[in-house]
C-alpha cells in the first residue's frame, strides 16, 4: 500500500524503558484474526494496559495522561518474537509514527518501515538522556529529521544522528512502496526466470 | 579471492539486481503461506487489481488458529473460521494449492514443508512467519517476512532484501546422554542472548551439528530467530539428502541426479571468510531450560536462576519484571519447581523423533496426576506415523492422549492455552509473557525434560531416569 509520506516530526513522547519487548507484548495472538490491516491500535500493548475485567491499569504509560505524543521510546531490543506485521499496524493505528530504540529487531524493523512507521535506533548513551528527558519533563518535545537523520531535543540543545538505508529513505520521504518498484521491474524478473 | 560460504553462495544465485546504496532484488523460489499473516497481503493484491505471479511456487496450509480436537467438525470459534475460510477463498481464486484441514498433507507449515521434499537444499524460501528459518536445516535461505513482503512475493515473486552480515556458530565434540539439540540451540542463545545475532544469517557447523538428523538440525535452525538471527543454515550433506529422496515433492531420476550435483557444490569453501565466528563445546552442554520471559535466559537444569547481582545492571529492572511474572526468586533451584502443564509439539518440536523421544522416555511410566499434559503432533503426516508406530497406544497407556496436529499451545491462538498462573514445561521456542495464553508460565525445554516433568510432576532431571 502506498505509504504516508515522512519527513519530520516534532512531538512529546511516550516513555517505556523495558528491554526486549516482544511482538506479543506489542499485540498478543489471540487479536491476531483480523483479515483486515484497521483496529490494532486498541489492542496495543493489551495486557499491560488493561487488567483481566478489561479496566485500564493506571500503572502502565499509555493510560497515564502525563504523557502523551507519536514518539514512542523504547528500551533496548525492541520488536523482538513474531514477524507479525500486526505489531507494526498495532503501533501506527494507536497513533505512533516513530519508535526510538538503542537496537531493534530485524523483521520488526522491516516491518515498521513498509508502514511509513520509522524505526530510529540511537546510542545507548543517547536513549538514557532521553529517558531522563522525558522523566524530567513529559512535555519536552523530540525532532526527527529524516532527510539530515538527525534526532534532536532542540530545548536541550543534544542531537544524534541516525542511520537508515539510503533506499528505504527515499521511499519514506515521498511515500514510495517496494511493490511499485517490483512491479516495474516484470520484464527483467521474466528474463531472468527463464535464464535460471 | 576468498571463497564463498553457503549462504553467499545461495544468495548471489538468487539475485537479479541490486540498487545502489539499498537493497537486493531477491528471487523466491518457494513461498508458503497460511491464514493468520496472509488475508491482509490478498486484500492488497485486490486493491492493486493484480493475481499471484507464480501460484506454482506457492503453497497454503492453515495451521496457527485451528482447534486439535474434532478437526472434521466446522471451527466452532467465528474468527477463526473466518480466517480459514478466507485462506481457502484466496487460495482458489488465485489456483494456490492448500492442503486444508484433513488433508493428508494438512499440519505446520514449518513440518509439512521438509516432509513434503517442498524444501530443499539451494533454494530461498520465504513464509509470513518468523520459524521459516527451520527450513535452513536444508542449506537453504530461508527467512520469516511480514505481511507486507507477503503481498510482495505474492505479486512478482522477489523480495527486496538488505544482505545480512554472516555468522558461523561450531558445535565440537560430543553431545553427552539425554541432551538433545534443543539443548544446544538453547545453549547457545543463552550464551549470546536473544538480540545476539541480530543482522546476521548464521550457518551451524561443527561435528556436533554434522552428527545430527534432519529433525534434530530443523529444531537448531527453526530457534536461530530466538537470538536474533535473520535465518539459520546448516549445509547439505548424505544425511540431507537422503531425508529429501523420495519424497513427494523432492526431483526424481535424471532430475535428481543432476540436483544432487548441484547441491554438493553449496557447503561454504574452506577457505571462505565469516563475518563472526563462534564455537562451543558439546561435552558442556547439559539438558536446558528457561526460568524467564525470553529465550535467552536459560540455564542447565542442575543450576540456579542468577542472582540478581549476577546480571548487568541496565538489565536488573528487566529481569526482576521477568522472574515477577513466572513467580520465582533469584538464586532458586530450577529442579523441583512445580509444574502444571506439559506441551510437546509445534514446529520446533512436534516431529516424529520428538514424539518418539517423549514415548520412549514414558513407556511403562505413569503421567503424574497433577499434570495436564497435550501432545500435538506437527502434521497429518506425523500424526499417522505417530499411529502406526504404536506411539499413540503407548501414550494412552501412560495416561496421555495424542491430539490432532496444528500450532496449538505454541502461540495459543486456538482453544489450547495455559491458564493464567500456571506453570508449563513447553517443547516451543517462546516463553515470552503471555505467549501460552494470557498469564501463562512458559518454561522451555526439550521433548526428553518435558517427559521428565510429566512424570514427576515437577522440573527434573532427564538424565537421572536414563
Ligand atoms: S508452531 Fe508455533 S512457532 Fe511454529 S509456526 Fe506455529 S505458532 Fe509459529
Amino acid at each position: 500500500m502506498p505509504i504516508e509520506k515522512f519527513v519530520t516530526l516534532e512531538s512529546s513522547c511516550v516513555p517505556l524503558p523495558i528491554e526486549n519487548i516482544d511482538t506479543d507484548q506489542i499485540i498478543p495472538a489471540r487479536f491476531l484474526k483480523a483479515t483486515t490491516r484497521e483496529g490494532f491500535g486498541d489492542n496495543l500493548f493489551c495486557d499491560w494496559r488493561y487488567d483481566k475485567k478489561g479496566k485500564p491499569r493506571k500503572d502502565f504509560v499509555l493510560n497515564d495522561p502525563t504523557y502523551s505524543g507519536k514518539i514512542l521510546v523504547a528500551g533496548e531490543n525492541f520488536g523482538s518474537g513474531s514477524s507479525r506485521e500486526h505489531a507494526a499496524w498495532a503501533l501506527t493505528g494507536y497513533g505512533f509514527k516513530v519508535i526510538v530504540s538503542s537496537f531493534f529487531a530485524d523483521i520488526f524493523k522491516s516491518n515498521a518501515l513498509n508502514n511509513g512507521l520509522l524505526p530510529v535506533q540511537v546510542t545507548p548513551g543517547f536513549l538514557e538522556e532521553l529517558f531522563n528527558a522525558i522523566k524530567d519533563d513529559s512535555a519536552i518535545k523530540v525532532k526527527v529529521d529524516l532527510k539530515n537523520q538527525i534526532i534532536s531535543v532542540p530545548s536541550l540543545s543534544i542531537s544524534e544522528k541516525f542511520d537508515i538505508n539510503n533506499y528505504k529513505k527515499t521511499c519514506l520521504l515521498n511515500g514510495y512502496d517496494d511493490i511499485d518498484y517490483l512491479l516495474n521491474m516484470k520484464e527483467k524478473i521474466i528474463a531472468w526466470e527463464e535464464k535460471a | 579471492m576468498a571463497g564463498k560460504t553457503l549462504f553467499e553462495k545461495i544468495w548471489d544465485k538468487h539475485v537479479i539486481s541490486n540498487i545502489d546504496q539499498g537493497p537486493s532484488v531477491l528471487y523466491i523460489d518457494r513461498h508458503l503461506i497460511h491464514e493468520v499473516t496472509s488475508p491482509q497481503a490478498f486484500g492488497g493484491l485486490k486493491e492493486r487489481g493484480i493475481k499471484v505471479r507464480r501460484p506454482d511456487k506457492t503453497v497454503a496450509t492453515p495451521d496457527h488458529n485451528i482447534p486439535t480436537m474434532d478437526q472434521h467438525l466446522p471451527i466452532h470459534d467465528e474468527l477463526s473460521r473466518f480466517q480459514v475460510n478466507k485462506l481457502k477463498e484466496n487460495c482458489n481464486k488465485h489456483n494456490i494449492e492448500m492442503y486444508g484441514l484433513t488433508h493428508p498433507y494438512n499440519g505446520i507449515v514449518h513440518v509439512i514443508g521438509p516432509e513434503l521434499g517442498i524444501t530443499q537444499p539451494g533454494m530461498t524460501m520465504v513464509c509470513g512467519d518468523s520459524h521459516t528459518s527451520t527450513h535452513g536445516a536444508f542449506g537453504s535461505i530461508a527467512f520469516g517476512i511480514g505481511t507486507s513482503e507477503v503481498e510482495m512475493v505474492l505479486a512478482t515473486q522477489c523480495l527486496m532484501q538488505s544482505k545480512p552480515k554472516t555468522m558461523r556458530i561450531n558445535i565440537e565434540g560430543e553431545l553427552k546422554k539425554g541432551v538433545s539439540s534443543k539443548d544446544i540451540i538453547l545453549y547457545i542463545i543463552s550464551q549470546i542472548s536473544t538480540g545476539g545475532a541480530t543482522g546476521y544469517f548464521v550457518e551451524f557447523a561443527g561435528s556436533a551439528i554434522r552428527a545430527l538428523s534432519m529433525e534434530a538440525r530443523m529444531t537448531i535452525c527453526n530457534m536461530s530467530i530466538e537470538m536474533g538471527a535473520r535465518g539459520g543454515m546448516i549445509a547439505p550433506d548424505e544425511t540431507t539428502f537422503e531425508y529429501v529422496k523420495g519424497r513427494e515433492f523432492a526431483p526424481k531420476n535424471e532430475e535428481w541426479e543432476k540436483a544432487l550435483e548441484e547441491w554438493k557444490k553449496l557447503p561454504s569453501d574452506s577457505d571462505a571468510q565469516f563475518d563472526k565466528e563462534l564455537t562451543y563445546k558439546a561435552e558442556e552442554i547439559e539438558p536446558m531450560i528457561t526460568y524467564g520471559t525470553n529465550p535467552g535466559m536459560g540455564i542447565g537444569i542442575s543450576n540456579s536462576i542468577p542472582k540478581t547481582e549476577e546480571i548487568e545492571k541496565t538489565s536488573q529492572k528487566s529481569f526482576k519484571k521477568s522472574l515477577d511474572y513466572m513467580g520465582f526468586n533469584p538464586g532458586d533451584p530450577i529442579l523441583g519447581k512445580n509444574v502444571d502443564y506439559v506441551f510437546v509439539g509445534s514446529c520446533t518440536n512436534g516431529r516424529i523423533e520428538d514424539l518418539r523421544a517423549f514415548t520412549q522416555f514414558v513407556k511403562g511410566k505413569k503421567k503424574a496426576d497433577n499434570i495436564t499434559a497435550w501432545i500435538v503432533p506437527g502434521s497429518k503426516q506425523v500424526e499417522k506415523q505417530a499411529i502406526e508406530e504404536g506411539i499413540k497406544d503407548t501414550l494412552e497407556a501412560a495416561g496421555f492422549e495424542l491430539r490432532q496436529p496444528g500450532c496449538s499451545a505454541c502461540l495459543a491462538m486456538n482453544d489450547d492455552k495455559i491458564p493464567e498462573g500456571n506453570y508449563a514445561v513447553s517443547t516451543t521456542n517462546r516463553n515470552f509473557e503471555g505467549r501460552q495464553g494470557p498469564g501463562a508460565r512458559t518454561m522451555l525445554a526439550s521433548p526428553l525434560t518435558a517427559a521428565a516433568a510429566a512424570i514427576t510432576g515437577k522440573i527434573s532431571d532427564p538424565r537421572d531416569f536414563l
